[in-house]
This record gives C-alpha cells, sequence and structure tokens, in this order.
C-alpha cells in the first residue's frame, strides 16, 4: 500500500505538469493583453511606448520559452510569483480566499451527505411508494434548479421578507462563528442542494442495486435487524458510486462557484478566477488552475484509498 | 416602469412617485437645524477593486472611491461649487503675468500619517513622478502635463510650476482627484512604494485590506483641518456585480454606492427605503461614442461617416435609453450644459443631432449611394461585453443603421480582445467611451485628434486641422477666445468630418440612504471622494 501511495502521488507530477504546459500556452492564444486593460480606463492617455515599457516590466516582451521556464521553476519551488494585475504575491491572494470556498465546499458536502445519504436509501427502500416519488421529485427538483437561481431567490426572500441581507464581508469561523455562519449557511444550502440531488439519485440507484444482491437476502434470513441489513450489509456495499460523485464534486465547488458567489458577494476562488482571466492576469490563472487541477487529482486519490478502507477485497500494490 | 405609463397609474405606483419624487429634491447638505454629527463608520459599495494602490497609475474608480480619503491633492474641485478649484494642500497661488510660472504657497500645518510635515518637496517630488516619471513607473496622465518644464521647491512652503507655454488647463489639471500626495522621503527609497502600499495626508489613515472582500479607513486624528473627518471611519465592499451591489444598499448594510446606478435600481431602492431613500442626480461627464475605423472603406469617405451618424435618432435614443439606462442627454463633445458646451440650437445643425429623423434618414441613403455603397452593405459594429449602458447602445445603434439599408452584426467582446482590436484597427465600427473628471477642453478634445497624437483615439485618422485647433485652443485662457475654436473643432470633428461622434451623455443616479450627510453629487464619480464632508445621521 506505501508504494502504491508514493506511486500515485508521484505521477501527479507529471499530470501536473502537463496541465501546466497547456494551460500557459492556452492562455497566450487567447486575444487581449493585461497591460491594454490596465490604462484603458478613463482619463488614460497612455502612449504606446509606455504600454511596451509596462509589458517589459512584466516579463511579456520575453520569449514564451523563457517566460515558461521561469514561471515553471517557481511553481516547482511553490512559488507562483506575483499577480500581473495587483502586484501582489499570488500566494496572498489565493490564502485570503481560499478558506472562504474551502469552507463553502465542506458545508455544501455535509448538507449534501445529509440529505443524500438517507433520502437516497429510503427511497431504495421505498421503492416504487410515494416516499420514492416524493424523493425523486426533491431530488430532480435541485438537479433542474441552477444552485445561483436558488441562491437569488433566497437572497430576494430575505430582502422582500425579512428586509435581511447576509454580511457582505468574510468573517473566519474561529473569530466569529455567528457572522461566518450567517454568511456561508445560505449559499451552502444552495449548493448543497443541488450537489445533494446527485448524489440521492447515485445512492439510491447503487442501494437499490445492492438490496437485490444474496448477501442481503442471507443477512434479512438469518433474522437480522432491518436498520443492520440495510446500514452494514447494503449502504455499505453501495458506498463506493457515492463516494466518487460526492468526492469529484467536492473538487468542482474549490473553484466552480463563481455565479454563486457573484449572488452571494463571496470572495472566493471562483471570482478570483473570472477576474484573472477577465483581466489576462497569466500569472495568477496559471495559480489556480494548477490549484483546482491538484484538487481534482488529490480527491481523486483519496476516493481511491477511501475504496481500499470501505471495501477489502480492494487492495493496491 | 413603462407598463405604469401604458396602464394608468395605480394608487401604489402614484404613492411611489410622490415619495420619489420628494425624495429628487430633497437638500442634501447640512440645513441650519442640521448640524453635521461626529462619528460612526460609513459603509459604501464598490464595484471594482483596486489593482494597486496608486493613484498616479490606475484609472479606475475602484481605486479611488477607496483610497482617495487617505490622500490630499495640492487643489481639489469645491465640492458644492463644482468646477470651482479650491486649494487642499496649496493655500494660495498665482500665475507670473505671461502666465508661464505658477507659484503655489502650501499650507504649513498638514502632516502625513507617519507624522512628518508635509512641505512643498513632497509637492516637487510628487509631481516629478506623475510627469517625469522615472524608468518603470507608470504614469497614466503623463501627457495631460505636456506643458510643464519643471517643478521647484525654492522652500519647504513653496512649489513652482514653470510651463513651456500658456495652458488653459493647466490649474484644473492641477485639481485632478489621482494627483495624490505623496512622500518625497517614500519616492525616494522606492518610486514604486505607493503601488502597494498607503501612506498619506488625507482625512482617513489605512485601516485593513482583505484582497476582494473590503477596504477600512480610519478616522485621521491629526488631519489639518480641525474638526474633520466628522466620520470615525469608513468601510469599502468590494461587490462586482450590480444585482448584489444594489442589494447591499436597499437592504441598508451598505449606506451607498458612489458611483451610480440605473433607473431601474434607483426605483427598486427608493421602493425598498421608502422615505430612508434619497436620490442625488445629476449629468455625468461621461459618453458613449461610436467609433469608426477610418482607415478601412467605406469608412473612409467622410459622406459614408455623415451618413452613419444622419441615422441615428439621437432624440428618440435619449427619451428610450434613459428609461433603461444611465444614457441619457444628447450633446456634442462636451457635456451637455458645462460652461464649454455648443448650445443645443446650434449642436442641432450638426449631422444625426436634428430633429427631423425622416429627412436625415433619408440624406443618409442618398450620401451612402453617392459613394457607392450598396443597400444591404454589412459590417460588424464591435462593442464591450458590458450590457450597460455599452450593449445598450451597440444594439440601439445597430437598429438604427438597419433603418438606412445596412446589415450591422453586433459583437460584444470582452475586455481585452475589445481593447486589442480597437488599438489595433482590428475592427470596423466600434462603441467607445469617454469620461473625463472635469469638464476640460483639452481632456475631451483629446479624443479628436489625429491618432498618432492621441493614444485614446482609436478611429484612426490624421487631420492636421484639429490638431492645429486643438493646440491654438488650448493655449487660450480667455473663455470667449476659446470657444469659437472649440467649436470649430467639434463641428469638424463629429459633423463635417464625422470621424467619431457621442450617441449621449449619461446620467449619474445615486440613491442612498438618508443617513448620509455631507455629500454633494458632481458630474464626474472620479471627484469629491475623498468624505472628509461626509457624515451620518442618527
Amino acid at each position: 500500500m506505501g508504494n502504491y501511495i508514493l506511486k500515485r502521488l508521484l505521477l501527479m507530477i507529471p499530470t501536473l505538469f502537463g496541465v501546466a504546459v497547456l494551460v500557459f500556452f492556452l492562455l497566450r492564444v487567447a486575444p487581449g493583453d493585461i497591460v491594454e486593460l490596465k490604462y484603458a480606463g478613463s482619463g488614460t492617455f497612455a502612449p504606446k511606448e509606455a504600454l511596451d515599457r509596462e509589458r517589459a516590466q512584466l516579463g511579456l516582451d520575453k520569449p514564451l520559452a523563457q517566460q515558461f521556464v521561469t514561471w515553471i521553476a517557481g511553481a516547482a519551488r511553490f512559488d507562483f510569483g506575483e499577480s500581473m494585475w495587483t502586484g501582489r504575491p499570488i500566494t496572498d491572494e489565493i490564502k485570503v480566499r481560499l478558506e472562504l470556498s474551502l469552507q463553502l465546499a465542506v458545508m455544501a458536502t455535509v448538507v449534501a451527505i445529509l440529505i443524500a445519504l438517507p433520502c437516497g436509501t429510503l427511497a431504495a427502500l421505498k421503492h416504487d411508494t410515494w416516499v420514492d416519488y416524493l424523493v425523486r421529485i426533491f431530488s430532480i427538483g435541485g438537479l433542474a434548479m441552477p444552485s445561483f437561481w436558488l441562491g437569488i431567490l433566497i437572497i430576494l426572500i430575505f430582502l422582500i421578507f425579512f428586509k435581511w441581507l447576509p454580511p457582505l464581508t468574510f468573517t473566519s469561523f474561529w473569530t466569529d462563528p455567528r457572522a461566518n455562519l450567517m454568511q456561508l449557511l445560505w449559499p451552502a444550502l444552495a449548493v448543497g442542494y443541488r450537489y445533494s440531488a446527485m448524489a440521492t439519485r447515485m445512492t439510491r440507484s447503487a442501494v437499490l442495486e445492492v438490496l437485490r444482491e444474496d448477501y442481503v437476502r442471507t443477512a434479512r434470513a438469518k433474522g437480522l435487524r432491518e436498520r443492520a441489513v440495510v446500514v452494514k450489509h447494503a449502504l455499505r456495499n453501495a458506498l463506493l458510486p457515492i463516494v466518487t460523485v460526492i468526492g469529484l464534486e467536492f473538487a468542482f465547488l474549490i473553484g466552480g462557484l463563481v455565479v454563486t458567489e457573484q449572488v452571494f458577494n463571496l470572495n472566493g476562488i471562483g471570482m478570483l478566477f473570472v477576474e484573472s482571466i477577465t483581466h489576462r492576469d497569466y500569472t495568477m490563472t496559471q495559480a489556480l488552475v494548477l490549484l483546482v487541477s491538484f484538487a481534482f487529482i488529490f480527491m481523486n486519490f483519496l476516493i481511491d484509498l477511501l475504496y481500499a478502507w470501505l471495501d477489502p477485497r480492494i487492495h493496491y500494490q | 416602469m413603462f407598463n405604469l405609463f401604458k396602464r394608468g397609474l395605480t394608487i401604489q405606483s402614484a404613492r411611489f412617485w410622490l415619495v420619489f419624487g420628494a425624495l429628487s429634491v430633497l437638500p442634501v447638505m447640512a440645513t441650519a437645524a442640521e448640524a453635521p454629527r461626529a462619528g460612526g463608520e460609513l459603509v459604501f459599495a464598490v464595484g471594482e477593486t483596486p489593482p494597486s494602490f496608486d493613484g498616479h497609475r490606475e484609472t479606475t474608480f475602484g481605486m479611488l472611491h477607496p483610497i482617495a480619503p487617505h490622500y490630499s491633492t495640492l487643489l481639489r474641485f469645491d465640492p458644492q461649487n463644482y468646477p470651482k478649484i479650491v486649494g487642499d494642500v496649496a493655500e494660495k497661488w498665482s500665475f507670473s503675468k505671461d502666465g508661464l510660472t505658477l507659484t503655489v504657497q502650501i499650507r504649513k500645518n498638514i502632516k502625513f500619517h507617519d507624522g512628518t510635515a508635509l512641505t512643498a518637496h513632497d509637492v516637487k517630488a510628487t509631481y516629478d513622478k506623475i510627469i517625469f516619471p522615472a524608468e518603470g513607473v507608470a504614469s497614466a496622465r503623463k501627457a495631460l502635463y505636456a506643458m510643464v518644464d519643471k517643478v521647484e521647491a525654492p522652500d519647504d512652503f513653496t512649489v513652482v510650476f514653470k510651463l513651456k507655454h500658456i495652458a488653459a488647463s493647466f490649474l484644473a489639471n492641477l485639481a485632478s482627484p489621482w494627483n495624490f500626495i505623496y512622500s518625497a522621503e517614500r519616492l525616494k527609497k522606492d518610486p514604486r512604494w505607493y503601488e502597494k502600499n498607503v501612506m498619506g495626508s488625507g482625512p482617513f489613515i489605512f485601516g485593513e485590506h482583505v484582497a476582494g472582500s473590503h477596504w477600512v479607513g480610519k478616522k485621521n486624528p491629526n488631519y489639518f483641518m480641525p474638526g474633520r473627518p466628522y466620520l470615525d471611519g469608513f468601510r469599502a465592499v468590494f461587490i462586482r456585480d450590480t444585482a448584489p451591489r444594489v442589494a447591499a444598499v436597499r437592504s441598508g448594510q451598505a449606506v451607498v454606492e458612489f458611483r451610480g446606478f440605473n433607473p431601474a435600481a434607483r426605483d427598486d431602492i427608493v421602493k425598498a427605503l421608502g422615505n430612508k431613500a434619497v436620490v442625488q442626480e445629476s449629468p455625468w461627464a461621461c459618453n458613449i461614442l461610436v467609433t469608426l475605423n477610418n482607415e478601412k472603406k467605406p469608412f473612409s469617405d467622410p459622406r459614408v461617416r455623415r451618413a452613419l451618424t444622419l441615422a441615428i435618432d439621437r432624440n428618440e435614443a435619449s427619451k428610450a435609453l434613459a428609461q433603461i439606462s444611465v444614457m441619457k442627454y444628447i450633446g456634442g463633445v462636451f457635456r451637455p450644459g458645462s460652461e464649454f458646451a455648443t448650445p443645443p440650437a446650434e449642436i442641432a445643425k450638426l449631422p444625426g443631432f436634428g430633429k427631423n429623423i425622416e429627412a436625415a434618414r433619408a440624406e443618409a441613403k442618398r450620401l451612402l449611394k453617392e459613394a457607392g455603397v450598396p443597400d444591404g452593405f454589412s459590417f460588424v459594429l464591435k462593442n464591450r461585453n458590458v450590457k450597460e449602458p455599452y450593449e445598450v447602445s451597440g444594439v440601439f445603434v445597430v437598429d438604427q443603421w438597419r433603418k438606412i439599408g445596412l446589415n450591422v452584426t453586433h459583437t460584444p467582446l470582452e475586455g481585452g480582445p475589445y481593447f486589442n482590436d480597437l488599438r489595433q484597427g482590428n475592427f470596423d465600427a466600434g462603441i467607445d467611451f469617454d469620461c473625463e473628471f472635469m469638464d476640460e477642453p483639452d481632456l475631451y478634445l483629446l479624443k479628436y485628434l489625429s491618432s498618432e497624437m492621441s493614444p485614446v483615439n482609436y478611429a484612426r485618422y490624421k487631420d492636421a486641422t484639429l490638431d492645429e485647433l486643438y493646440e491654438r485652443q488650448s493655449r487660450m485662457l480667455d473663455l470667449k477666445d476659446r470657444l469659437p475654436i472649440i467649436q470649430q473643432m467639434e463641428k469638424r470633428a463629429i459633423g463635417d468630418q464625422a470621424y467619431q461622434f457621442p450617441l449621449l451623455w449619461w446620467q449619474r443616479v445615486v440613491p442612498h440612504s438618508s443617513r448620509l450627510k455631507g455629500w454633494k453629487i458632481g458630474p464626474s464619480h472620479y471627484v469629491n471622494q475623498d468624505l472628509r464632508d461626509v457624515w451620518l445621521a442618527q
């Protein structure tokens, strides 16, 4: 197992390198120039020489290969340089936003699990009854409704009926848990509901399949209580695909909640992503793509490890 | 909104209009019965984040709104009497008889936030940075000070500007809200220090900045104006999207958003806040322009360009677009109502600005035919992908051109590709904009100089007559001498030649909580943002 873990960790490196190459060169194919954008505001009369000087300062006048080598060498040391837009260290810019995005991802995942596991299992157990139909309607509703739209509804309900809005700025949970939850609970519910919809449907179908297995019939025949049959035998065996869905969705939440962040005015990774692309902030975009790629690769890895823990029949060498 | 007029006023909507109408004319300054109240933290929303903290380098209100309160400028516009110029750091000033030397005496009691005294040497260092930036230091508005030969500080409280030639706009440019006064000592150690640091002499001291989230300023207890600022501090919250920004003001979490909203957002806020809302409105020193690529056929033909401006019904645009956007006023090169603006009767004589649209469109079709442009001629109008007022303008203009038989495709682009295409000349027609901090011909007319002389003219033409007129008006101090030349330039640029032409000027609408006092709206969202006169009622 130790060898397997080491091998997987080492395999992350060429994967991330491939991502780095792709993102670096693809960004430079897109039209637009950060310097032109910087000087495009009102009241600006910057001549071409000033723009060229600015480009030189940002290293944009160097050959592409040289820019890439400089950047990748820094990335290897976890030094992603400075944002081309703000001039501030990228790690600082990301750190400010990562806590919020991570917390939101965790909260949405918890909401999803708390809804998906019981509802999906119940729907499977009460297959083709009104309970099953209710759960299916609930989960299809979650799939059909974009989370940002649900977020807009939540905001409007607060505004119209309660004349209240969640706090505008992020407070760390460790500083003020109440203010923190007052801001993040609502987007977590909006995102978690949609997240739970997929997980509920996966849970339902996985448990349904497992309930038909011989060992479940044997467990019932042995006289085990229904709760033990469902939790210890059925659900346990159905967990593998559920864990996969939940794990991959968690990775997506790190940088994928752009519109939800806009609706709730959350200073998260998603907004930073969009701004960096809009501004043609190459260094920031590259760093964020690497971050999100790492999140996906790492989650995949964790899921694979979880498989081995959940199912003793799975061995890695 | 539009349906209210169609269906007739309901009682509810009548009540709304009564409240709204009353609120629009409410006085916002302290009356005899309302003395400024010290204390409180002003929370306001800002729609953009500051790229860097250096006012000399940046061009966005996203920098100015949170950061201007930390700094003083040499001169400023009187917030109660725009465009009157008053001193900030400057106590008094005078020009030499020949107009080539400006001597400024600065106040003696000003300190930077680190306790050091602000002297003439700091002012000199600041203006050297703006006008003669060192290698690697960006100065976004350097070109506006081309008339300056040198800046001197003969003693601690005297600054002398020596000019190469008389320049009508020079004094007003010294009142630029972007010209934060920096410490000479800091600049000497690192001329780029202010890009990432804040240390001024303004009414507020830097408190906290969380990137992408908020900016906090605290009252400067040693501010040179006794009794100011009234506020204990301010918190600028960055809210990029319009809907949550409106929601923030609506809910009372933010007292105001200083840049401005469109009429629909104003109405939402007024409806939500009721008698706790105040609305301030002002013509805005911003416009939308249609820019043509004069290097490309058939736009190189002045007949075609005149046809394109003739086709646009600006009167209809003013009525229709004012309901859904900030676009409102018909005007030429200068903000309607400003001292340099051509009177409406004269503007109406320019092609495209008259009232008889049918005759104008008939003439446009005739011109196109004469120029050999076939019916159904296709081209592309490039635009920014910002809904309001850019896309709204683009959609309107395309519709107007279709009425004279042209087949125009509207292509909104992201900011990067948009500016790239405009600068590279990779376009047929484009929607451009002009937003200035003051009604100064040297600023607005810069857009109409030959493209090689003006970095903000994307229309790609050379016109020595316009260049010569610009230089002449720029050196005339007397308005009565200057105006005829300005009008001549305007007539040529947007009328006879129609290289590029304004569509409409904007209306600035700032609805806010009635708690906000001491702030008066002006035509520019860049000006009057130091918050020193602002206070919060209970």
